[in-house]
This record gives C-alpha cells, structure tokens and sequence, in this order.
C-alpha cells in the first residue's frame, strides 16, 4: 500500500517482466475500449427488444454485454453496501430499523423488483438504451446488494475495541479512519460475499435480461437472452453453445477476478500469527511484479492513500468534535423514511382490495405448494450431500480431488442448466411439478456439501481416533461425533441453501420451453406468470406472503437453530 | 519529586456506572486522581476495580458519568490532546506495514510524508526495530509487536504515556527485557514523555518501574491506598526495602475489608474512606479443584505460609491466586491475616478428606455463601424442583452488570454442580437433580 522506497519486489527476480507488461498494457487498452464501446451502446437509440441472434459468432459480444452489466451491478452494490452498512452501523436509532429493512429485503426475490425497477429507469431515459440497460442492471443489483451490506456491517460491529481506541486517541479523521481500519477491516467479509453475489447474479441473468412485463417484451443483448432464446426455440445446439460461453466467462473470472482477490485479501486477516496455508494467486503475483502496474501504484494509488490518510497539518489537534454531520444525515433518513413507509403503505392496502378471495386462496395453496418442494429439495439434497460431504471431509486424499471438481460443479449457474435438464425431463413425460424440485436441487445442494465438507474437515482428530480406540458401531460415530460435530456447519448450509430455493423458485416453476409456457402450482409461479401479464396486484400480494413466510421461517426455525449450534456443538480447540 | 510538582492530568470526583440512576451499578465511586510531570504511576487493584475504566477516562476515551478530567487545568471533551496509549493485545493494524503503524498517528496530526517517515524510523530504531520497517506484524513475535507499539505511542512525543498491562501478553523474560528499556527511555531522558501512567496486575512490575502506586479496591472501585516509591532505579529485587513494598501491596490486596495502614513511606500518602461495599458480596470466581490444590498445598506447609510465597511457588500471577484465596476464606476453610494464609479446622478436615466425604463437607460450607443459598432455597422450595434462569438473573441483575451476573451464576453453578446440590440444563433452567434432592432439603433443615 504505502513503500515506495524499498518494495519488496524489488528483490525478486524478474524474467517475465516484459511480457507481463505488455500483457498489463494490452488489457488496459481494451479495458477503455470496453467502456467506450458500451457508452456508444448504453447512449444509442433505444431497442427494447433487440432480435437476438442464433448464431454462436455473436457470444462473445453477448457474453461482453452481459459481463459489463454485471460488472456495473457489481459496482452499484459494492459502494452501496458499504454506505449502507457504515451509515446502519453508526447510527443507533436507525440502525434497528435499517438491519430489519435489509432482512425483508433480503427475502424479496427479484422478479418482485421487476415492474417497478423497469418502469421507473425507462421513465428517466425513454429516448436512450441507457435507460432499459439500468433497469436490468438494478435488477441484479437487487439481487446482490444485501448479503454485501450486512456483512460490512457486522464487520463494523466486531472491530476489536482496542483497534478502535487506537484510532481514537490517535485522533485519525473520519477518512482515515475508514481506509487504514474500518474498510480493511471488512475486506475480507466483503469478498467472499461478493463471490457468492456475484455467483447470485449469473443465476438470474436469464431473468434479468429477457422478459415481458405487460404487453412490452423486453430483451438486452446477453448471453442470458440468448441461452433463453435458445430454450423457447429447442435449440439444442444453441444451448450448449451458450452454456458454454457462460462456463468460459465464469471460470476466467474466477482466475482472474476472484482468486486474486481473496490472495490479496489474506493480508486483512485479523491473526496475529502467519498461518502455514495461503492461497496463492499466479496472477496477482504477475501483477504485482509488472512495471506497468508498479508506475499505477506509485503515480494514482500512493498520492490518492496519502491525500485520504492525512489530515490537514495543525499545531494542536482540535478538541473532539461531535458528530452532527451523522446525526443530520440518521435524521433525515427516519423523516423520509416516516414519510415514505405510511405513504406506500396505503398504497400497498388500496391495491391489494381489488383482489378477490378467489386469488388469495389460491394465493395460498400455492405458498404450500411452494413451500413443500423447498423441504422436499432440503431433504433430498441433505439425504446425498451428508454423507458424501462427510465421507469427502474426513479423508483429506479424496478432499484433494473432489473439492475443486465439487467447486467447478457449483460454479455454474443452475439456471443455464435448465433447459437442458427440462429437455431431459420432457423425453421421460415428467412435468415440472416434480421437475422444479430438480431444477432447485441443481441451485441448492452445493451450500449443503460445501458446508458439511468443511464441518467434516474441522473435527479433531483426536475425536477421531478416540471413537477407533472405543470400537464405536457405525451408528454411535455418527450420533455422538459426526453429527453434532458438523451440525453448527450443516445449519450454516441449510439457512443458505433454503434462501436459495425459495429464489430458485421463481425461476424453476414457470419456464419458457421450447414455444410454449411450462408452468405448475406455486408461489414463484404465480410471482413470475404476475410479472409476465402486468399483473401487479398478484404480484404485490405473492410477494408478501412469500416474503412473510421466509422470514418466518427464519424466526421461527432457522434461528433458534442457529443458537443451538452456536450454544452446545461449538467445537473448541 | 517535590510534592509541588506540576499535574497534568487532574480528575476530580470522577465516578463511572451503568444503567439507570434508580438501579444503576456502580463501576467506580467518587474518586479524585492526578497525574503529575515527573512520575510513573502504576495503577493496581484486583480484577473487577475499575483499572482499565480509569485508565479510560484520565486518557479522554471515555467520559466518567459524572465528575470531570481536566488536562492542564482544561476540562476535556474527546481524548487528551497529547497522550498516546500502549495496549495490552498490541492493537497493531494488521494490514499496514511496521513502518506505516507508526506513521499512522503522524499522518492523523497532518505531518508531511517526508518528515514523517524521518521521524517513524528514528523511532524504530530506537526501540530497536531497524530492519523490520517493511514487514507485517503477524510476521513479528509478540515481544516485538509491543516494541512496535512502543514506537507508535512514543514517535507523537506523548507528554503522558499511558500503558494498559502492556506486558501481561508477553513471556517473562520478554516483559522483564521491555520493562528495562522502558526504564533505560524515561531514565535516560530520552523520550520527551514527562509522565507514564500504567495499569498493571502484577505488583513486582509495578515496584520495579513505578515512582508512585495506586491501588484500587472493588464493588465500586476506589481508591485503598496511594503512596511512593522512593527508591533509586534500578531497583535490587532482594533489596529488604523492595521486599517489604511489595508484602506491603500484597498485604492490602488480599484483606480487601480492612482500611490499610499508611506504608512506611508515605509522602502523598491520600487513604480513601473505607470501601463502600454493595450489598450483595460477589462470588469470587474459584473452581473447587483449585480451592482444593490451596488447601492441600496448605495442609503440606504445616497449615500455614505467606501469600505472596504461594504465589511465587506457583508462579502464578495475583489476579489468578486472589480468588481462590478468597473463596477458600469465605467458605471458611482458611483464616487470612497480615498477608499469610491458615487453615481452619474445617480446613484441615476437607484437605484431608477422600473425594466423596469433600463434597460432603464442601455442601455445608457453600451454605455459608449467599448466593449457593439463596439458588438452593428457591430450587428446594419448589415443587418440582426447578426454576429459570431469568429468575436468577433478576435476582443479581440491580447488583451487578450483566456480564458479572452471568458469571456470578456460572461460578455458583460450578460450585452447586461439585457439591451435587443443583446443575442447571442447556436451556439455563437451574435444577436439583434427582439424587440429590432429598438430602439437600435435610441439610437446609439441619442447619
């Protein structure tokens, strides 16, 4: 961050210096041309629905498009999960307000945003593609926005106290403050929640991307137009043309974007001592060795760190001011939010009245529906995951091979997979009451493995080997080692992987196949099909209800879980 | 040091507590405390006196519920404007380079960068970090990561340093080689610091650095004693006068009911009033196992040794002794006096009693502790014998905070669970168990 002097690289050896920085320089030409290109488009006329090509020479401009929407959603959550976060933190009397806020938002699932989020970016820009273009990227920034705020924000909340008072006898200026402790600090939570965002937002692309919403279709040029285009046409080729353009994008992210990241992001662990096993990025170590991006650090980040980092030179440091700026800014928030919250409400009542009881009925048949087939993939996944993640755990040969292959696996996006399985399901005669619990399965059973895995990997060993000396059955292992110690992990898995399903409905219970509709009972039936024909008071109301019952369920299951776990089947060292 | 000497940091009638003012739970009575140019105080007192909170308030990082800290006869709003503290846990920032912890508190005063680094790596090299300036802490051992707070502290040329049990973290020797470097600074007159302020629970430490010592009562915390060192430093530890200062702190702290006698030396010797005790005695948090290993180590010395010994021979720390030395004493199976240790009769009788007659014997005299007592009562008094935890809770809740109640149950439920008078399940309800319900009730009886 800040040694110009005597960088550390410099003593390494450096043969690969030239080519790395041509490399460098080579991407940061096209990373201008990139935004360039998309400028020309976002600015151009607008084409609400754009006529998606069919043939395999437009994926790579599709997967262009779709990566810079992303990458745009990306940002647009990043720097508001972090204003969020820092503004909920500090503020206590909005602080419980805004943390139930993001709970409620976070089990609202996107398609629910779409209307309102589609309608009002159009209405701001009707003449540019901008316009339609911001829409679909707030649909997937609402997407991805609120596991982000919430881990900045309890990053905030667990800073050390003696680092803070560090900070505070120092007297560092707010600015200083958040780059040198409170956004380091949160690095660490902020990555791994942006994979796992990042991950959520190409699970939605197809979503995001191409849909009606009323009489108006819409359709952006991307790769998830075009793998959906694909599977309304039974294009089979086309399918898995796209699916592998979508592969491609995501591994290359992955070795490009993440692993870096989360090398870099070892130097924000709180541990006070060097721990044996790093992850190593090829990357980020080429990156760190070229010119190019040594003279960037020097001339753009060490002047703009120094410019944050230092306060204004002054004799005697001035007595503490209090923090009116912030109290300001909680106040105006609750005046809006006192305004807003009545106003939207009435509304919200107005709107629902015009439904009869007919639709609330069916309203409800379909929530159970819905509801039985999230237990039902939860029961299945964990049926196949328990014990292939603890016999994956608890033999670390096996763990070796299978972890990145597992990884590989998860990485891509269950909804890319669904028209090839609806294809599958189709031949055999099934229909998609039974097909969507397979089509959540495919969303959610890697939360469960990965998580019973990592469980499996954590019990001592000398649990272990204490359960050989005794001669434990097969079935005392299990219920006196195994079990409860996975069971913190398996709860950790099972919250994520139900969150995961309830989303994934949406999208698995209602599908454009090969020219017509498939579509059975259920709530994200009824959210998606409301979407469709413009219906938004059965939108507004499936919302509720499936908002209500997540987080109800949390209440009332998840929660007391989760204390259990944190309560007795803690394994300390 | 002449009595005249200038102060610095002054708190007048500053007094710390939480809660609401009807039921509030005093941390720190009314105390009046200067800090004076020339000195190093060290701030002493069993756990749960207010050390830290002190050490907190005189620094301006925490405001004191009522009373005021004055800086130079200033009152202060937000931290003092020129102290600098050294932590316990180091509190380094993991992700900034040696070099740029201690270019940090420079970078908040607005110092050039030039500058700064010119002065962070006089720093360094004072404390004896030349060489380390690029690396990152958690590549460091603990005795030089303190060496790097020591800088960071030190390169604002604090006028007071405060220094919160900055080498408690450390191994002995380590602490032993900092704490003279320390002295060789400030005796050398080589850091411009014209004050040091240190919280410390070891009193060997404070008697070899402090020119004057504090120390600190509990339930509320105040102020026992306050008296000086006058010493020259380098300080012999076989020194007669050495010796005798520190059975003299020891003395105080483990007769915490009594006003002490002034010390042999006592210059600006201000003895408090005596300690306004809370109504409810807190349970001093012992295992029976460690209570037991006191009483057998007793019984092995003849029934009788000084404090200040057993604690050396054990190598344990004051803080870690103190409890069970007191709860060896209210359960009645030792007689504290002039800093020794004597076992009682009943005393005698449990060290020398087999595993099953100790717990025995150790059930009638938990009964003498009013919290085991009262839990036992309301458990037996109850049909099926069996209450929530809340009921507890409430119980202590306007005595102690609600970290302290959770562990004053804790400690009863350890004691209540070794004497099998009462457990308490995974949900927190407090139990008798089935067993022992019936000759629970017959002792309550018996008594």
């Amino acid at each position: 961050m800040g040694f110009p002097l005597l960088a550390r690289s410099l003593i390494r050896e450096r043969n690969w210096s030239l080519l790395v920085d041509a490399l460098v320089f080579a991407a940061i030409l096209a990373g201008i041309y990139a935004v360039l290109a998309t400028v020309r488009y976002w600015m151009g006329v607008v084409t609400p629905a754009a006529h998606i090509l069919r043939s395999p020479a437009a994926l790579p401009a599709y997967a262009f498009y779709s990566l810079m929407r992303m990458a745009a959603a990306y940002l647009l959550s990043l720097v508001f999960a972090v204003a969020y976060g820092y503004i909920a933190a500090y503020n206590r009397r909005v602080e419980m307000v805004m943390i139930a806020v993001l709970d409620i938002l976070q089990s609202i699932p996107v398609l629910s945003f779409l209307p309102g989020v589609m309608l009002a970016m159009v209405a701001l820009f009707p003449t540019r593609q901008l316009g339609v273009e911001l829409g679909s990227i707030v649909l997937i920034f609402t997407g991805q926005v609120w596991n982000m705020a919430f881990s900045f924000y309890s990053s905030l909340k667990s800073i050390p106290r003696e680092l803070r008072e560090a900070a505070l006898i120092n007297r560092f200026s707010a600015t200083q403050r958040f780059v040198e402790l409170e956004l380091p600090f949160g690095t660490i939570g902020l990555v791994w929640n942006s994979i796992v965002s990042v991950a959520g937002g190409w699970f939605f692309l197809m979503a995001c991307e191409m849909f009606e919403l009323g009489h108006h279709d819409f359709r952006l040029p991307g790769l998830g137009s075009y793998l959906q285009t694909a599977a309304s046409t039974g294009d089979t080729a086309g399918i898995v043309w796209g699916l592998g353009a979508m592969i491609a994008v995501i591994v290359l992210l992955d070795q490009l974007v993440w692993r870096p990241a989360i090398a870099w992001s070892e130097k924000f662990k709180m541990e006070q001592v060097e721990s044996a096993s790093e992850v190593t990025s090829p990357i980020l170590h080429l990156l760190r060795n070229s010119e190019v991006s040594r003279w960037v650090e020097k001339r753009a980040v060490e002047p703009l760190w120094e410019r944050l980092t230092t306060s204004p030179p002054r004799e005697t440091p001035p007595i503490a001011r209090t923090r009116s700026r912030g109290r300001i800014a909680g106040a105006v928030l609750l005046l809006a939010l006192a305004v807003a919250v009545p106003y939207l409400l009435v509304k919200a009542v107005l709107l629902l009245k015009g439904l009869h009881s007919v639709e609330l009925l069916a309203t409800l048949q379909a929530a159970g529906a819905s509801f039985g087939r999230v237990a039902a993939s939860l029961v299945i996944a964990s049926l196949w995951a328990i014990p292939a993640g603890v016999a994956i755990g608890s033999n670390p040969r096996l763990a070796k091979v299978a972890q990145p292959l597992a990884q590989i696996a998860a990485s891509v996006p269950a909804t890319a997979l669904f028209p090839v399985v609806l294809l599958g399901l189709v031949r055999l005669g099934g229909g998609l009451g039974v097909g969507s619990i397979i089509l959540m399965l495919l969303g959610t059973q890697w939360y469960i493995l990965f998580n019973v895995i990592a469980g499996a990997m954590a019990i001592p060993t000398e649990l272990r080997e204490a359960a050989s000396v005794f001669h434990f059955t097969r079935w005392q292992r299990w219920r006196t080692l195994i079990l409860p110690g996975i069971f913190p992990y398996l709860v950790t898995g099972l919250v994520t992987a139900s969150g995961g399903a309830w989303n994934a409905s949406i999208v698995a219970e209602y599908f454009h196949f090969q020219g017509k509709i498939m579509t059975t009972l259920g709530l994200g039936a009824q959210i998606s099909s409301a979407t469709d024909s413009g219906n938004s008071e059965l939108l507004l109301l499936s919302t509720v209800v499936m908002a209500t019952l997540v987080v109800c369920v949390n209440r009332a299951v998840w929660r007391p879980l989760y204390r259990l776990a944190e309560s007795r089947f803690r394994l300390e060292s | 040091m002449t009595p005249a000497a200038e102060p610095i940091i002054e708190a007048r009638a500053i007094e710390k507590f939480y809660g609401l003012p009807h039921a509030r739970i005093q941390v720190l009575a009314a105390t009046d405390l200067t800090v004076y140019a020339g000195e190093i105080l060290a701030l002493l007192g069993p756990s749960g006196s207010g050390k830290s909170t002190m050490l907190r308030m005189l620094s301006g990082l925490a405001a004191p519920s009522s009373g005021q800290v004055l800086w130079h006869g200033q009152p202060v709003v937000g931290p003092c404007p020129n102290v600098s503290i050294v932590f316990q846990s180091f509190a380094l920032f993991p992700w900034l380079t040696v070099l740029d912890n201690v270019e940090a508190p420079l970078k908040a005063r607005g110092i050039a960068a030039t500058e700064r680094m010119k002065r962070a790596l006089r720093i360094l090299d004072s404390v004896g970090l030349d060489g380390f300036e690029l690396a990152y802490p958690k590549e460091l051992s603990g005795g030089m990561k303190q060496r790097v707070g020591f800088a960071r502290a030190l390169v604002v040329e604090p006028e007071v340093l405060f220094m919160d049990e900055p080498f408690s973290a450390l191994d002995v020797l380590t602490a032993e080689n900092l704490r003279s470097e320390l002295l060789e600074l400030w005796d050398g007159k080589k850091m411009p610091t014209r004050a040091v302020f240190i919280v410390t629970h070891n009193i060997e430490e404070a008697v070899t650095l402090a020119d004057r010592v504090v120390v600190l009562g509990k339930n509320p915390g105040h102020v026992r004693t306050d008296f000086r060192i006058a010493m020259p430093r380098p300080r012999d530890h076989q020194d007669p006068r050495f010796v005798e200062t520190v059975d003299y702190i020891y003395r105080v702290l483990t007769q915490p009911d009594l006003a002490p006698a002034p010390h042999p030396e006592p210059e600006a010797a201000a003895v408090a009033a005596g300690p306004a005790r809370g109504k409810y005695p807190m349970m001093p948090h012992a295992r029976p196992g460690g209570i037991a290993g006191l009483l057998e180590l007793l019984a092995d010395r003849e029934g009788r040794d000084d404090i200040y010994h057993l604690a050396d021979d054990l190598a344990f720390e004051i803080d870690d002794l103190l409890p069970i030395v007191e709860a060896a004493s209210l359960l009645g199976y030792i007689n504290v006096k002039e800093g020794d240790a004597e076992l009682t009769p009943e005393g005698k009788r449990f060290a020398e009693a087999g595993i099953l007659r100790r717990k025995e014997l150790f059930r009638v005299a938990a009964e003498r502790v009013p919290l085991i007592r009262q839990i036992n009562r309301s458990l037996a008094n109850k049909a099926d014998h069996s209450m929530p935890a809340d009921f507890f809770h409430d119980l202590l809740d306007e005595h102690f905070s609600e970290e302290e109640t959770e562990r004053q149950l804790e400690t009863a439920v350890t004691w209540g669970r070794y004497a099998e008078l009462f457990d308490r399940d995974s949900s927190g309800r407090f139990f008798i168990p089935e067993e022992a319900a019936q000759p629970a009730g017959d002792e309550a009886g018996n008594r």
